[in-house]
């Protein structure tokens, strides 16, 4: 085999095996998460396709991403005919409600002026039909990742479409960051239980998770409206679960400071302390106390962490992820007694340090690595003596060569089914992640005993 | 059914075709067959192409002792990490995805010293036989000087560091495959060709997608051919530096390696034929052609009697299979034209008729061969988009979808079955063994007993078809998929002169 075992000390130019996507997945993604929107990538035809394929791989539902499909007239000249005609093909074959237009490496790089395009074509068309709602965000990948793409893409609808209005008591948004469609489901739940209305942004729990047809859907079913989404202004508060993001402002501090709507701010709830905070939020902002099923799950989450503490006391993980989603892991992992060894992203905000040196008792186990590819996640790990990889299917070689069972979560999941379906978030997610996580490590110890014991 | 009431039993649907889009979609028989094509996707369609790099990648990917790098921002690298089904005997690092991971200030000053330093050290650490380097959009607009790096760099090595013209908008996926057979081309005519015998051919645009060349190549060599060298299937770079000492291309899927196979015509005198190895008379044919080109006996015999033994060995499965999949209804979605071509004959082999036939870069001549090759009432579609596969499936009340992971969501929300027959697929669907696994994988789909649960056949079916879909139709269940050099276990005896699909000749 050519692919020798790489030093240690070897520093490479090129990424290999990125741990991470780009931009405009992360708008698609978040703009599926609109009723009756669709995504569009101003630039060449090839990033939406590809982009099309790694998410229907993952959630394993229909996903139509439109393009401007440049050709080398529009890469020269600018693609302003493209937008316009691209536009009007999607507004007469799809009818939207909203076309949500992330920009690409290509558009961005030639300079197209989007906003002055968008409103030149607004200005065109809008008579006598009213046209869908136009939202754009900036995103090109040569600057973040997948993870960024979704934040601009969430920003860009909470600036373009909430309104200021009369505050409402009971109304809160709810911005949950990169999450399955399953943790959106079970945030709906844990809000209607509190008895808050609230809008999702994004909410494509029922479109990327949607159930078989009875007639052909252009676009799919479910997610939150345009009106729900003009309400964001008039909330009594905002939930955020975003904790590396560095660029520009969060939707939810675009909310605080254009609509005066408190953000409340906080780490992705899993495990049991960030999942305190978020219900003390609840708590807060719909005052009433935490309903009694969800202190049940908490009361049995620390249960089980009694349980099974025993097998995971002083084993090591390594974990790789989204930043926001690891730094979230590796809060859960010190509360179970798992030592968290090493901590990588793809990502690159610059905090992905200071957050783990906050949400670790002893940071100074973990190695923290930001802005890595998976050879170099390999590199490190290679002498860790891991017993536990917990990331996304992507590091499945990685499980191999170490011989380190991988446990998959987030995204993308693409060797197995149901990666809609998993939980993070919350008590409940907390609690999934657990039994996964324990029932790993029973199941290698049982494996590896030659007893072959059936009584653990 | 036919083509003549498939309209009466349409299922309603309110999906309209997009004017620019109309002459892009025609039915055989409704009016003189001329279809538009090979034309740029038109703007705001969700076209299921890729792009020009894509193109290249596809093509180039499977010759696993050298470097991919890609020149360009994250995603394009990402997207085409290990997604192949293409398989190697050796080497793996082809399944590295490797990028430049352009970056904002790159984008401004340029990725030049990038790229030669992300070669330099990619080559030291990992001693390719030579490296392909690839260039996507930002690539042709930042205005880098790839062939000038990759000179460089080249020089510095010692290997071959061959630039790949791939920038995403500068054409379409088809531009790719000639880009990459331009990169190919630059390689060819630089090996020994000294031992090279004259009974020996090159395998040309296949894969080795699930161990495809593999077999391909087993069955040359048991007719008595020397296979120089496989492009680009489980390749390697010193086998394709001697391809001009074959003495003849066999191509295979006429899009991606007519390129090649032209050039070397030109500068070698290689003649080269088109062939399909998907499906018992596409593949028969195949061998029989090769084995005709070379006017000798013994080859010719060889080709029959193998031909003989492979036909036998899977017939009576297929033949079993056939019965539960007589009447059925597929479209087919393909990447080329070429593989269509095979698909309708395989589907008929199994009883199964085609009510949609299209691909993503056809031409004017392969439109019209295939639909010559059609029913009157077949949809042929070019560069189509989901919602008009959505609308003519539904229309002609389609039971299988035949495509790649794009297509996949479509059929299943319709209720229809569904087979992957693209570059992602993992299992041979190829030659003699892979008739079968397609047969047994088409089988599977079309007579799960999941299917009685979707709502939509529950509310269109039963009107339309006078049959009781609830209960499961399979009378034949399969065992297993048949690897590359496996025999099948289909069992049940057969007698030859009964056969009547691709193997007349065989019987003479
Ligand atoms: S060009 Fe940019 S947007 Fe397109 S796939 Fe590559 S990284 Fe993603
Ligand atoms: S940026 Fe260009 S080369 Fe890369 S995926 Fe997009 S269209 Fe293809």
């Amino acid at each position: 085999m050519i692919v020798p075992e790489p030093a240690k000390s070897d520093h490479f130019t090129a990424t290999r095996n990125a741990c991470k996507m780009c931009t405009p997945l992360g708008a698609c993604l978040a703009f599926s998460g609109v009723e009756g929107c669709v995504p569009f990538l101003h630039g060449s035809q090839g990033c939406a396709t590809y982009i099309r394929r790694y998410l229907i791989s993952h959630f394993r539902e229909p996903m139509d991403i439109a393009s401007s499909n440049f050709g080398e007239h529009a890469a020269i000249f600018g693609g302003q005919t493209n937008l316009e005609q691209g536009l009007a093909n999607v507004i007469r074959s799809y009818e939207p409600a909203v076309i949500g237009i992330a920009t690409t490496c290509l558009s961005e790089t030639i300079g197209d002026d989007m906003p002055m395009f968008l409103h030149q074509f607004t200005s065109k068309y809008a008579d006598p039909t009213p046209l869908p709602h136009l939202v754009h965000a900036s995103t090109p990948s040569y600057s973040g990742s997948h993870f960024d793409g979704y934040m601009e893409a969430v920003f860009a609808l909470a600036k373009t479409l909430a309104e200021k209005g009369q505050t409402q008591a009971t109304l809160v948004n709810m911005i949950p960051g990169v999450v399955s469609p399953a943790d959106i489901r079970h945030l709906k739940d844990i809000l209607s239980d509190f008895e808050l209305d609230y809008v999702m942004l994004p909410d494509y729990s029922e479109r990327m998770d949607g159930v078989s047809w009875d007639d052909y859907q252009r676009i799919p079913e479910g997610g939150t409206t345009v009106d729900e989404l003009k309400s964001m202004g008039s909330a009594a508060g905002s939930i955020e679960f975003a904790t590396t993001h560095h660029k520009s402002q969060t939707a939810g501090e675009y909310l605080a400071s254009a609509c005066d709507v408190e953000n409340h701010r906080m780490d992705m709830p899993i495990g049991i302390a960030a999942t305190d905070r978020f219900f003390d939020a609840l708590e807060k902002l719909s005052g009433k106390a935490t309903p009694r099923r969800h202190q049940m799950d908490r009361g049995r989450l620390v249960d089980s962490y009694v349980d099974g503490h025993k097998y995971c006391f002083g084993k090591r993980a390594i974990l790789y992820g989204e930043e926001d989603f690891v730094i979230a892991l590796a809060s859960f992992l010190c509360e179970i007694g798992i030592v968290t060894v090493l901590i990588a992203s793809g990502g690159k905000s610059g905090k992905l340090l200071e957050n783990i040196e906050r949400v670790m008792p002893d940071p100074s186990v973990a190695t923290v690595m930001d802005g890595v590819d998976f050879e170099e996640i390999t590199d490190a790990a290679m002498d860790m003596h891991a017993d536990l990889i917990i990331g996304n299917s992507k590091g499945f070689k990685l499980s191999q060569k170490l011989d380190v069972p991988l446990v998959r979560v987030g995204l993308p999941i693409h060797d197995r089914m149901g990666a809609s379906r998993i939980v993070h978030l919350g008590y409940q997610g907390t609690q999934y992640l657990y039994d996964l996580i324990v029932n790993t490590l029973l199941d290698v110890k049982q494996r590896t005993s030659e007893v072959g014991y059936t009584y653990i | 059914m036919n083509g003549h009431n498939i309209m009466t039993t349409a299922i309603e649907n309110n999906i309209r075709l997009l004017e620019a889009r109309k002459a892009q979609v025609q039915t055989k028989g409704s009016e003189p067959f001329n279809i538009a094509c090979e034309k740029q996707s038109v703007a705001g369609s969700v076209s299921q192409r890729a792009c020009v790099f894509c193109g290249s990648r596809v093509v180039l990917y499977p010759i696993c002792d050298a470097l991919h790098l890609i020149h360009g921002p994250i995603g394009c690298a990402s997207y085409t990490w290990d997604i192949r089904g293409a398989v190697s005997s050796g080497p793996q690092l082809h399944r590295m995805s490797f990028s430049t991971d352009l970056q904002e200030k790159d984008v401004i000053y340029g990725g030049e010293k990038k790229l030669e330093k992300a070669l330099l050290e990619l080559i030291a650490h990992y001693n390719p036989k030579a490296a392909f380097v690839y260039a996507t959009c930002i690539v042709g607009l930042i205005g880098d000087d790839m062939d000038a790096v990759c000179r460089r760099v080249s020089a510095k090595t010692g290997i071959d560091v061959i630039p790949v013209q791939s920038e995403g908008f500068a054409g379409s996926k088809k531009d790719g495959y000639s880009a990459a057979c331009h990169a190919l081309d630059t390689l060819v005519g630089t090996g020994d060709t000294s031992t090279i015998g004259p009974l020996s051919i090159n395998i040309l645009g296949d894969f080795n997608i699930g161990g495809e060349t593999w077999v391909i190549k087993d069955y040359y060599e048991r007719m008595g051919l020397e296979v120089v060298s496989t492009i680009t299937g489980d390749g390697r770079v010193d086998d394709i530096r001697k391809a001009h000492g074959a003495s003849l291309n066999v191509v295979q899927c006429s899009g991606s390696m007519k390129g090649l196979a032209r050039m070397m015509k030109e500068k070698y005198g290689t003649p080269f034929m088109h062939v399909s190895y998907f499906g018992i008379e596409d593949m028969s044919r195949a061998l029989y052609e090769v084995a005709d080109h070379f006017g000798d006996k013994d080859l010719l015999k060889r080709a029959q009697d193998m031909v003989r033994d492979e036909v036998m060995r899977i017939m009576p499965e297929l033949r079993k299979i056939r019965q539960d999949l007589q009447g059925k209804k597929a479209a087919i979605y393909t990447g080329g034209a070429f593989k269509a071509f095979s698909l309708v004959r395989s589907l008929r082999t199994l009883g199964v008729k085609t009510t949609i036939a299209g691909s993503q870069t056809g031409n004017p001549t392969d439109y019209k061969q295939l639909a010559e090759l059609c029913d009157d009432g077949t949809v042929i579609l070019d560069d189509t988009n989901p919602l008009e596969l959505a609308k003519f499936i539904q229309e002609t009340d389609t039971d299988l979808l035949i495509g790649g992971v794009k297509e996949r969501p479509i059929a299943y929300k319709l209720g229809v079955a569904f087979c992957d027959h693209n570059h992602e697929r993992k299992d041979c669907l190829a030659g003699f063994e892979g008739m079968l696994n397609f047969a047994r994988e088409v089988h599977g789909s079309l007579c799960s007993p999941v299917w009685k649960f979707s709502p939509f056949r529950q509310k269109h079916k039963e009107t339309t078809e006078k049959q009781d879909i609830f209960k499961p139709k399979a009378t034949y269940i399969p065992t297993n998929v048949v690897r590359p050099g496996e025999t099948s276990g289909g069992g049940g005896e057969t007698k030859f002169a009964t056969l009547t699909i691709g193997a007349t000749e065989v019987a003479k």
